[in-house]
């Protein structure tokens, strides 16, 4: 019943969206407003179907109705509930289903926020959304229904796999989608301003705050999926250059680009076509991604995929959306035109130096992703591109990225002096790249080049943040009231630029000195490594809701002194018979320890693995702070006060409130410091 | 050219230069860290190089499983059903690693036809098999068992 219920509310949201899509568009062809208005009713009536459709597969889950064959594949009657409840998107049916959910979620926050803009980009911002959603929900009931149900009903379900029976995964998959998701809504806006012909500096700061945010959603989920597998998988490992994570790292990596290059079209004019480019990029990049992690793709190029149809599906549909945006980008970009004149050495010249980077390492991952995929689907041979081929492309690629973080906030627009910044700054540089000598000589004992230059630079970050933040504050007015005034979207740059400073010091100080040992150790044996002492002192069995595991206990102690004890597990899950190594780890500023038990070996012996990982914990504050930093820019007032009589007028008369003036066809003239990029 | 002019070439001509360096590094790196996969009877039949790091998978064939008393040094070896080659691995295996089950392993081939392996890889599901193995085995005759179901 359940099962029913759940697929007509799926259908008509399938319905819905099509409305959604398509009316609203012959709407602001034809300049009917009854007809754009269906844009926001239509995305109203689509997110309370699917939402409906959402709370009955839930319902499903929680009350083990395994008559659905998702719930009988995903679940048991011995899950714990808050896995049922997250068991929803632990598949490929459920996890669409979630997609499309975010997706109207998105669109209805789209509907309800675009007051500002005029009626017909509002009309064709929702309906491009809609069309989306098509795309996903047709692929969804046609491919991937979740609500199909089994006859006869089982007696009870296979299990949710063991590995995604944890808190990590419960927030880490709807964060992702969050940020795939979310950069629908610069595409949907980018598409909507290549129809009606509007580029202006207007689309730009609209799309600002979407973009922001999802950039930050996508960076929370990558760094919860790297925490997770960090925790979880039992490696020690936070990064394996997997190609399902460089599916998230791809378009996180081209919505940076894009929230930096946003920033020139809307302070300057300049870059605009390019910024569509990259708003069209960053989210089909965000569609193969979805489905490289989605037992999409990455398997169906092989002979392996379920049903093929799901794979010729995908392509087809990643094919249209990314074939009529180029399409429509071909025809109508070459027609807008940037005006804006700067000097190589400018904050347009940064930022641009900026873009090229991480285009560069958007390729190099796309290159080391797709390549093996290509070839095997071309059947000349099976490789893999190991984890050595993205270190070695990513570390001098980041080198001067770095340097730049620091650097481009000190630029000014239009044109910068380099003589006059290299005077005022030398100095912290300097200082920057001796804390980069002596930092890791003192927590680590030695240094080598390129970790001098890691530590140095990101110092560099820091100091250098903290003298623009200073010399604003001096600026004007007492320091307290200025700091209040200072806006969001400044607060939200420093905050992530410093929290990759310290996600750049944590990686280069733990890559260069983390250390791994694999012991056999029988009761009372002890082994050292990193300095500390790690003792076996017993080993027995415990048991859980549903599954089993032997337990170790270590006793960790440093010259003599104890300082923990951990409780390794290998797990075996009753329903799937799988066994899964539990790692126990114990956190500190500078440093984690941690152990994973393998497996019992003879003579009373069991196999350990041991990892010592130094500033492993700035990793997660780094990229903390980087998500922050886009939640805060996104709040900035700017976005807020946005009115439509702002909306419709012509960027060049435009007057920047942040205190800048934005006009991009002005004939040269001092330039101007805005206090916020 | 005006002055404009020069200075706007020499900013492309940098960009160019910056980006060529960029590619030509990393597609050095890439050539150099290609890992190509062999099945058994690929290696059996001296397909392989014997000094590149190269993926070997197959079936942990049943019964040759033996780890040494004193280390974590552990063989076994890798199977397609047609012929099935040595390997010796250092450390701790996957949970997953099974006789009977697909696996697949980095490593270099040493002159004696031991396989040594730095990395042992069994799936996160125990229903999974790598496709390569899939293909591997096919190759060799063996067909899937019913219960095996492949995602």
């Amino acid at each position: 019943m359940i099962a029913e219920i759940g697929q007509l509310a799926l259908i008509l949201a399938l319905l819905m969206a099509a409305v959604q899509g398509i009316i609203p568009l012959i709407g602001a062809h034809r300049g009917t407003p009854a007809w754009m208005a269906t844009a926001h009713t239509a995305v109203g009536g689509q997110f309370l179907f699917l939402a409906i459709a959402y709370i009955a597969l839930t319902y499903a889950f929680i009350t083990h109705d395994f008559s659905v064959a998702y719930v009988a594949n995903h679940s048991n009657s011995e899950l714990p509930l808050m896995y049922r409840i997250s068991g929803v998107w632990g598949g490929h049916e459920g996890s669409l289903l979630l997609w499309a959910l975010m997706l109207c979620g998105w669109s209805l926050a789209v509907s309800w926020l675009s007051k500002g803009l005029p009626t017909d980009m509002a009309a064709r911002t929702v309906a491009v959304m809609g069309l989306v959603s098509v795309g996903i929900l047709s692929f969804t009931l046609f491919t991937s229904n979740p609500f199909e149900t089994l006859f006869p009903v089982p007696a009870d379900g296979r299990d949710l796999n063991p590995l995604l029976q944890d808190p990590g995964l419960v927030i880490h998959p709807p964060m992702l989608y969050m940020g795939y998701v979310g950069l629908a809504v610069p595409f949907a806006i980018a598409i909507a301003a290549l129809i009606g012909g509007r580029l202006d500096a207007a689309w730009a700061r609209w799309t600002r705050p979407w973009a922001t945010v999802a950039w930050a959603f996508l960076g929370a989920g990558i760094a919860l999926g790297s925490w997770w597998a960090y925790y979880t998988l039992g490696w020690g490992g936070w990064w394996f250059w997997d190609p399902v994570e460089n599916a998230s790292l791809m378009p996180w990596l081209a919505a940076t680009a894009l929230i930096h290059s946003l920033i020139v079209t809307e302070k300057r004019g300049a870059f605009r076509t390019w910024t569509v480019l990259l708003a069209i990029m960053a989210f089909c990049l965000s569609l193969l991604g979805t489905f490289l992690v989605r037992s999409g793709v990455l398997v169906s190029v092989h002979a392996f995929a379920t049903d093929p149809a799901r794979g010729v599906y995908i392509l087809a549909l990643l094919l249209v959306v990314t074939g009529v945006s180029f399409a429509l980008y071909a025809w109508r970009a070459p027609n807008v035109h940037s005006h804006a004149e700067f000097k190589p050495v400018s904050r347009e010249g940064g930022l641009l130096a900026n873009n090229v980077i991480w285009m560069v390492a958007l390729a190099a991952v796309l290159l080391g992703t797709l390549y093996p995929l290509l070839l095997d689907a071309l059947n000349m041979g099976k490789i893999s591109v190991g984890p050595p081929y993205f270190n070695a492309v990513f570390a001098p690629l980041m080198l001067p990225m770095i340097f730049l973080v620091g650097l481009g906030p000190l630029l000014r627009w239009k044109s910068a002096s380099a003589r006059e910044i290299s005077l005022r700054f030398w100095h912290t540089l300097l200082a920057a790249l001796a804390v980069g000598v002596v930092f890791p000589l003192a927590m680590m004992g030695s240094t080598s080049l390129m970790i001098t230059l890691g530590v140095g630079l990101a110092v560099w970050i820091i100091l250098a943040s903290g003298r623009d933040l200073y010399s604003r504050l001096r600026q004007r007015g007492t320091p307290l009231t200025t700091l209040r005034k200072l806006p969001a979207s400044y607060w939200g740059m420093t905050t992530s630029h410093v929290g990759f400073a310290i996600l750049v010091i944590g990686i280069t100080l733990l890559m260069a000195f983390e250390q791994e040992r694999d012991v056999r150790m029988g009761l009372g044996q002890s082994h050292e490594l990193g300095g500390y002492t790690y003792e076996l002192r017993d080993v027995y069995n415990v048991a859980g809701p549903n599954w089993d595991a032997l337990e170790a206990h270590v006793h960790v102690t440093r010259n003599g002194e104890p300082v923990t004890d951990l409780y390794p597990q290998r797990r075996v899950y009753r329903v799937q018979t799988q066994p899964m190594a539990q790692a126990s780890y114990q956190s500190r500023f500078t440093r984690d320890i941690f152990v994973a038990l393998g497996e019992p070996m003879s003579g009373n012996t069991w196999s350990l693995r041991l990892y010592h990982n130094p500033f492993q914990m700035w990793l997660w504050i780094g990229a903390t702070l980087i998500v922050l930093g886009g939640f805060v820019a996104a709040t900035d007032r700017r976005y807020r006060v946005f009115s439509r009589r702002r909306a419709t007028e012509p960027a060049s008369q435009r007057i920047d409130n942040a205190g800048g003036i934005a006009d991009q066809d002005a004939a040269p003239r001092p330039a101007q410091r805005s206090p916020s990029a | 050219m005006t002055p404009r002019q020069k200075r706007r070439m020499a900013g492309v001509a940098l960009v160019v230069l910056a980006v060529s360096t960029a590619s030509a590094l990393a597609l050095s790196a890439f050539r150099e860290n290609l890992m190509y996969f062999y099945g058994p009877s690929q290696i059996a039949q001296g397909e392989a190089p014997g000094e590149r790091i190269i993926r070997l998978g197959g079936l942990v064939e049943e019964g040759s499983i033996q780890h040494n008393d004193t280390d974590l040094t552990v063989q076994f070896s890798i199977t397609d059903t047609a012929h099935s080659i040595p390997v010796e691995y250092v450390g701790l295996l996957p949970d997953l690693f099974r006789e009977g089950q697909g696996v697949v392993t980095h490593g270099r081939l040493g002159s004696d036809g031991i396989f040594r392996a730095e990395r042992v890889l069994a799936r996160h599901d125990e229903n999974y098999m790598a496709p390569e193995v899939a293909a591997a085995l096919k190759a060799a005759g063996y067909e899937e068992h019913p219960g095996e179901k492949a995602y």
